[in-house]
């Protein structure tokens, strides 16, 4: 399967992205500028993390409106698979193609470290080689990371099980509600998640907990 | 508001610019009339003990700076190391200590702006930070502002700009109460062929402004931050620069894509003293003139006088030559990354520095004088008292697992989680050990096996208690630092913070530190590449501690054999190498004396360097070999607070056998070039004994001294700890120092 990554001036994983994208599909993705208006044809669109335009005004708030993301979305209209990454989370907000909103982590201070996520679905496109419940190890690294919804959506959220991933055994970050660590649209092909994922990967990160989720979306058998 | 070139140059203007009634009558002397305004403050500028190193370039030129790996030494933006395959690892450490302490979120984070544009400015991409802070005591009014403000700050530009912070330190003492340190240190990776220098070349060809717009921010930065402070600091905070990491990432991306393109004959980043010094380096060191037209520069403010453009310290700026032919390739990309790109002068062979502005000429200097032949003073130092030894009988008592949860619940020894939390210390996806070990590591990105490491080291109580042993400490500290992931010390970098040099007592200090760090860099074959000197750190006459920071890099040939501080397994043997029949017996200056009994007093523990290298050298070799499960360097503290912080990393604990001797110096003692290492073989093993066969013919003492296992740690005869009440007590005390 062939994969893309979005590059938007300020991101700033989207090396460790590629990387990890190659590493494991075996060939490296193709790359969408931010002015791009066209996406090539291909099976996952990534939005990396970072800081896009410093994220000035609010985190995510230029790049949704920048082209790129106009193509993203009609990508994504058509069911192509598409996953955010921390800034690429925040964006997919912004862009109003996931629903809620990251507020400021409670601390008020950025956070890196390791978590323990719940795969709270694993009946999902990104989430089929985990097994139900299981629990990972994934790195966290932001400050605005903390997910907000209305009773409303959260409801509609957790009802349809658009709940992907939660902050396990103690371990929220940030302060979001219910946990939410990670949510998918209600037609399940776009996926936002603050952890990193693409940062546990291979014996040098000390741990490969996060290639599940890149081989389910590529339709890499565990 | 404009300032007018031909402002009157009186006494008070030119004392406002710190320089003294000499150094103007040099200025007279050389130019042969009056400056003009801008002149004064372009002098000003070259001349400040910052940017000029008047009071430090004569001992400085006493280190050691070349070696079999050294590709570029000191007087670039940063030094170059040869790593093999082609690549290097370029490096340096700098100060932002006054900034920072008037405004410590921009002055930190302009600091990390800084020696990250130092190091790409060289054609290197940043692979990793770190950054050495010193604040005042924990109940100075002040200290918690300004820790969070620092760290914030360092966090918030590198963080953005994306960067892995993988080490650093944090200490308190009232000395720096009045006058914090944040010294900010990069490493990046660059191709051996691939490396950019200042140094213009070609007469005629375009000087090209690249980056950010210039505004009023940081004027005369340099010379404030060559001043001591007195109670008018907060009238300063005008000259503080304000940072965007945002522009510094573009600007990154930018200079890399085009230097790639081969458009560029010459760069220097715009740092103290902004477009002044950067084109006067360019220029002097190729031997050129310059001649700039200010009416070009990308201004963000109106009305901007030649003299505040000149003196600017706007961020995110650079200068660079460019080839003519490629200036069209070169301005696309600058566009695509939203960055200015504007040709603001030229190249001349008249060795001229000519300022054009509005149709005038505001400057017309020599450009190599202004460069070269700044001030240069052989100050007058005396020789540092030495601290009397401690008597031999002079062992205060205290109860040893007490002493241990003392320090490590202090505020020296206590986990810096807090901190190093608010950094980013797993991007780009290579740390291989991240803070909280002896020292951070990051895989070398496209190679199989390789990884460099990075540490970065002081002890200032040694240094203020004898600064040549003190010097020599903080080089020997580095080296054991890397030495104990397995890595082979390269190269360093030196932070020189000391207080004001026209002291006599301050000026010895500075002289003997120098001593001390040169000879310790020859003997363990680690020469200095880069580094920066900040003086003048002092406030209303209380000079800070000496604190020559060192930080150095290592080369490991094969990661996988890399070691860590955290017990392996269960039921390892630990052996305690480099020590002493008596496992401990340096007291002077110990974390123990200062923390348990409230004493500051005797001599700090002094380095034998041919013993550090031999004992390094076979550690290392011990690691490569593969039978080391984990290893650690005994700094402060001494052995207990090692052989802690080992169980700690892991949650194994450990049983130590009862010392011969008394066991507050065996536990306490920090007596230099010792390591902790377990191993993989028996103690009843062939292996082993050929092991202890070995190092009797090195001459490399090592002592069995226990066994790890269990959930406590128990140190001879005193009561054990748990392990989890020993990580409760190091990791509580900075959330509760800053209240989170």
């Amino acid at each position: 399967m062939k994969s893309a990554v979005v590059l938007l001036p300020g991101l700033n994983r989207d090396r460790d992205m590629i990387a990890a994208l190659t590493r494991i599909s075996g060939q490296p993705p193709a790359t969408v500028w931010e002015t791009d208006t066209a996406i090539p044809d291909v099976d996952l669109i990534v939005i990396p993390g970072g800081f896009s335009y410093g994220d000035y005004l609010r985190c995510g708030a230029i790049a949704a409106r920048m082209p790129a993301l106009r193509a993203v979305a009609e990508k994504a209209a058509q069911g192509v698979m598409v996953i955010g990454v921390c800034n690429g989370f925040q964006i997919l907000v912004e862009a109003g193609l996931l629903p809620g909103a990251l507020m400021r982590n409670t601390s008020l201070k950025f956070v890196c470290r390791e978590v323990k996520l719940e795969v709270a679905n694993a009946n999902t496109a990104f989430t089929r080689n985990y097994r139900p419940g299981q629990i990972i190890r994934c790195p966290v690294a932001h400050h605005d990371g903390n997910y907000f919804a209305d009773a409303e959506t959260l409801a509609r959220l957790e009802g349809n099980g658009q709940v992907v991933f939660r902050y396990a055994e103690g371990t929220n970050p940030n302060g979001s509600i219910n946990d939410i660590a990670g949510i998918v649209n209600d037609k399940g092909n776009v996926l936002g998640m603050m952890p990193h994922p693409e940062n546990l990967i291979e014996a040098a990160h000390g741990g490969t907990d996060g290639r599940a989720l890149f081989e389910s979306a590529l339709g890499i058998a565990a | 508001m404009t300032i007018s070139n031909t402002r009157p140059i009186t006494p008070e203007l030119i004392a406002a610019h710190g320089l003294k009634p000499d150094e103007y009558q040099r200025i007279l002397d050389l130019i042969g009339r009056e400056p003009t305004f801008t002149e004064l403050g372009i002098f000003s500028a070259m001349w400040n003990e910052h940017c000029s190193y008047k009071s430090s370039k004569k001992w400085l030129r006493t280190l050691p700076t070349k070696g079999d790996v050294v590709i570029q030494g000191p007087g670039e933006n940063a030094g170059v190391v040869d790593i093999g395959d082609g690549d290097c690892v370029v490096f340096k450490m700098e100060s932002h200590n006054h900034p920072s302490y008037i405004e410590p979120y921009q002055g930190a984070a302009t600091g990390v702006g800084g020696i990250l544009r130092d190091v790409f400015t060289m054609g290197a991409r940043p692979i990793a930070a770190m950054n050495a802070l010193r604040f005042g005591e924990p109940d100075h009014p002040k200290t918690r502002h300004l820790v969070a403000g620092v760290v914030s700050g360092v966090g918030g530009y590198g963080n953005s700009f994306g960067v892995p912070t993988v080490g650093g330190e944090v200490n308190f003492d009232a000395r720096y109460n009045g006058n914090i340190l944040v010294n900010a240190f990069a490493a990046g990776l660059a191709k051996t062929d691939g490396i950019f220098l200042s140094e213009a070349k070609g007469v005629g060809l375009p000087v090209v402004y690249l980056g950010a717009k210039t505004g009023r921010d940081g004027v005369g930065g340099a010379t404030m931050a060559s001043a001591e402070f007195d109670d008018s600091i907060e009238e300063k905070r005008p000259t503080v620069q304000v940072g965007d990491p945002f522009t510094e990432k573009c600007l990154l991306e930018a200079c890399l894509e085009l230097m790639a393109s081969g458009a560029v004959i010459a760069i220097q980043d715009m740092g103290a003293a902004g477009l002044t010094c950067s084109a006067v380096e360019m220029g002097a060191k190729g031997d050129l003139g310059i001649e700039l037209d200010l009416d070009k520069v990308p201004v963000r403010e109106e009305h901007m006088s030649a003299y505040e453009m000149m003196l600017s310290e706007s961020q995110e700026r650079m200068l660079m030559v460019l080839r003519p032919e490629k200036e069209r390739q070169a301005e696309a990309i600058f566009t695509k990354w939203g960055l200015d790109f504007a040709i603001v002068g030229k190249t001349t062979d008249d060795l001229r520095f000519r300022i054009l502005h509005q149709g005038d000429e505001v400057a017309n200097l020599p450009i190599k004088e202004l460069g070269d032949q700044a001030p240069e003073y052989d100050r007058p130092w005396v020789e540092p008292a030495k601290p009397a030894a401690l008597a031999e009988s002079d062992v205060p008592q205290a109860d040893i697992a007490d002493s241990l949860l003392t320090m490590l619940g202090g505020p020296d020894l206590s986990s810096r989680r807090w901190v190093w939390e608010q950094y980013d210390t797993m991007i780009q996806g290579n740390s291989l050990q991240r803070p909280g070990g002896d020292a951070g590591v990051v895989r070398i990105d496209g190679h199989e096996s390789k990884a460099l490491a990075f540490s970065s080291d002081v002890t200032p109580r040694y240094c203020e208690a004898d600064p040549y042993e003190g010097g020599k400490q903080a080089v020997a500290e580095c080296w054991r630092n890397l030495t104990a992931t397995g890595a082979l010390p390269l190269a360093a970098t030196d932070n020189l913070n000391f207080g004001n040099p026209e002291r006599p007592e301050i000026m010895g200090q500075f002289v003997h530190a120098i001593k001390g760090i040169g000879e310790a860099c020859r003997e363990l074959n680690f020469p200095i590449v880069s580094g920066n000197v900040s003086l003048y750190n002092e406030t209303n006459g209380q000079g800070i501690l000496p604190t020559p920071t060192i930080g150095g890099v290592g080369l490991l040939g094969d990661w996988r054999k890399m070691v860590r501080i955290g017990f392996a397994a269960e039921g390892e043997p630990i052996l305690l190498v480099g020590a002493a029949q008596n496992w401990g017996t340096h007291l002077g200056q110990s974390i123990y004396l200062r923390d348990v009994h409230g004493r500051t007093d005797g001599p700090p523990p002094p380095v034998d360097l041919a013993h550090e290298k031999r004992v390094g050298d076979h550690v290392r070799a011990l690691i490569v070999s593969g039978i080391v499960t984990a290893c650690h360097d005994l700094s402060d503290g001494g052995l207990a607070v090692g052989l802690a912080e080992m169980a700690m990393a892991s949650g194994i604990g450990a049983a130590i056998d009862t010392p011969s001797a008394d066991p507050i110096p065996a536990f306490f003692g920090e007596d230099q070039g010792r390591y902790l290492l377990t191993l993989s073989i028996r103690p009843d093993s062939a292996e082993w004994e050929a092991l202890r066969a070995e190092q009797q013919k090195l001459g490399v003492a090592a002592a069995l001294i226990g066994t790890t296992g269990g959930a406590e740690l128990k140190l001879g005869q005193a009561h054990a700890i748990s392990v989890e009440k020993l990580v409760t007590t190091h990791e509580s005390w900075f959330p509760r120092f800053m209240g989170t």
